[in-house]
């Protein structure tokens, strides 16, 4: 969690300065969540992440240098610069890379999750979106074509009420998410996504369940984006401050480090230390994108088909 | 050699392909008997009709190191699948840096001549053609459905096979012995010296016919088959022109940006062939409307046998 907040504080004073060229949405505020539920997978298991998918990266074990050499548009970035933020992906750790379309990483999950039936090992498949991609037709096309087929997939809704500046509790006529899922049979959980312990918890649970052959398993996680839809002074965010307010308060890192330290699992000294290594690391990444090229403009020649 | 309908030749194609390599599924709304007896209802999978789902599965399977057919039926149907095919399929090869491979076979009918009306009947490859990173073929035997799908199947990238709607019932020579046909290799379908026809689809036959006609009025046409859109034989056609120094591009899809046009333009814009033309190119291609119902609607708005004769006496004034 704190990796990825780190990492993002960072990407977003970048971007700030105007020094990342792009779109990059920030995953500052849903940390719990990726953590939460990546620490239930292996290796071998496979995430479909989207546009605000840094998160879902680190915590699936990604190399923060190519992710922040990605977001920079060099060389040295995971896509060799032709992918940027919002489209990381790093197929040797299982994470079959973002997607910019909303909704969209869902069918690609579910084939993720058919080609972990077929293999037959136990292993998952594990898709994250937003309350956003509910809307979309693709969202229960997956759900549908996941209950029939009883695909080993985990629906992990990363619910931050807003898509932009909407109000999901306008555009969901269903109202609660949940009823979506479990009108198409799937088992279904609603937990608080800002408790990385809940999420674990829950996570654990369904992930053994997974591994069963029972199905899919949604999980709506219920959080809050902390910054505007994607970084940028121009974009308004209209939604309540209040509302933010206390969402802060329930920020996912100073609650649970407060109860580690409350419950004598953590020390300050010991939290300041593990700060200080991740901000080490951060800056190694940062360092590394700052001084890798950016690409030969001929090489966006390359890779439009493989050979 | 026996002979087998263009249908049959396709259904071989994948099962050899299939039996060659056990990672490979086959995905389509309609039950593929004849595979799924074969190769079992794990792999061989009936789908909801939901395109756009499992268009975006097969991308998911190819990430995750298998190969898949999508036999999405209709290129109408296909449209519901865009977002899956041109945002995903097409472009995440390259936008992840060419780090996973994504061999995925889209088969779909295009066509028109059968009163399917407007949301039946279409000939879109050239909207396909202007999305980098896909590759299109455009089968038009049973010889050559059966070669090229092998290819398609053995290709590390996303494979559109656009195949006419009136060719699956027609019956050609099929060896039994495996062959396979390299994309971006076109066919002279009649050899000929006065005029190059470019036919596409369908349109080979009808410019075949034209061809004969044109034979008993002395002039000689040279028929090419081009097989693949993407990627394109522009030697082949650029030879052919440079002999003949006449042009003409056939193709039932609308004229509007369509693939005759850039055919017409890759010659034109090569400097050998353009000094070598003795008349300016000439299109036959589908009228910019949509595909109508009624019988004498629609052969009025696609070409045929009389409309390329007509179009190549015109190139040869």
């Amino acid at each position: 969690m704190l990796a990825i907040r780190r990492f993002e504080e960072r990407v977003a004073q970048e971007v700030y300065a105007g020094n990342v060229p792009g779109f990059v949405h920030s995953y500052i505020g849903e940390e719990a969540i990726a953590a939460g539920v990546c620490l239930n997978l292996d290796r071998q298991d496979r995430i479909v992440s989207h546009h605000r998918g840094h998160g879902h990266c680190i915590a699936k074990g990604a190399d923060m240098k190519k992710m922040m050499a990605e977001i920079y548009g060099k060389k040295t970035g995971y896509c060799k610069g032709k992918g940027g933020s919002m489209h990381i992906a790093d197929f040797s750790i299982g994470m079959l890379g973002a997607d910019g379309i909303v909704g969209a990483g869902l069918p690609i999950a579910t084939g993720a999750a058919l080609a972990a039936k077929l293999e037959g090992k136990g292993k998952i498949a594990a898709v994250f979106f937003g309350d956003g991609a509910c809307q979309e037709g693709e969202f229960h096309e997956t759900l549908n074509l996941a209950s029939i087929w009883k695909l080993p997939l985990l629906f992990v809704c990363e619910n931050n009420h807003y898509g932009v500046n909407t109000s999901a509790k306008y555009s969901l006529g269903a109202g609660e998410i949940t009823r979506m899922p479990e009108a198409y049979h799937i088992a279904t959980r609603s937990i608080d996504g800002n408790d990385v312990e809940t999420v674990y918890q829950a996570a654990a649970e369904a992930v053994a369940q997974l591994r069963k052959g029972d199905g899919p398993y949604f999980l709506e996680c219920k959080t809050y984006r902390w910054h505007k839809h994607f970084l940028s002074e121009g974009l308004e965010d209209l939604r309540p401050k209040e509302e933010l307010e206390a969402w802060k308060r329930k920020c996912p890192i100073s609650v649970f480090e407060s109860r580690l330290i409350r419950e004598k699992i953590l020390t300050e000294g010991k939290a300041k230390r593990i700060n200080a290594r991740i901000m080490e690391m951060v800056e190694d990444a940062h360092d590394f994108a700052l001084s890798s090229p950016y690409p030969l403009p001929e090489d966006a020649l390359q890779d439009v088909y493989s050979a | 050699m026996r002979e087998i309908t263009y249908e049959q030749a396709a259904t071989e194609a994948i099962q050899e392909e299939f039996r060659r390599n056990p990672r490979t599924v086959h995905m389509s709304t309609d039950l593929a008997a004849d595979l799924q007896q074969e190769f079992g209802p794990d792999r061989i999978r009936v789908t909801p009709i939901a395109e756009n789902s499992f268009v975006g599965a097969s991308i998911g399977l190819a990430g995750a190191g298998f190969r898949t057919v999508s036999n999405l039926r209709m290129a109408t149907f296909g449209f519901v699948a865009m977002d899956q095919m041109m945002n995903h399929a097409a472009k995440i090869t390259y936008m992840f840096g060419g780090q996973a491979k994504f061999p995925v076979l889209y088969r779909m009918t295009v066509g028109a001549g059968f009163s399917g009306a407007a949301e039946h009947s279409i000939s879109p490859y050239s909207m396909f053609m202007n999305v980098p990173g896909l590759k299109i073929i455009l089968p038009t035997t049973p010889y050559d459905v059966k070669g090229l799908l092998k290819t398609a199947l053995r290709d590390n990238n996303p494979v559109i096979s656009f195949e006419h709607f009136l060719l699956g019932g027609m019956k050609g020579e099929v060896p039994e012995q495996e062959y396979l046909i390299p994309f971006g290799k076109a066919c002279i379908r009649r050899k000929g010296s006065d005029v190059t026809i470019v036919a596409l689809a369908k349109m080979v036959y009808s410019a075949l016919d034209a061809a004969e006609e044109l034979a008993a009025r002395g002039i000689s046409a040279e028929v090419i088959d081009p097989r693949t859109l993407v990627p394109f034989d522009r030697e082949a056609v650029i030879k052919s022109v440079k002999k003949t120094g006449r042009l003409v591009v056939v193709d039932e899809a609308c004229q509007t940006c369509g693939a005759a046009a850039e055919i017409i333009a890759m010659v034109t814009s090569d400097k050998g062939a353009f000094r070598k033309l003795k008349a300016a190119p000439a299109r036959v291609c589908g009228l910019d409307i949509p595909i109508p119902f009624s019988p004498p609607l629609e052969k009025f708005a696609i070409p045929d046998a009389e409309k390329i004769v007509k179009a190549t006496r015109g190139v040869m004034r």
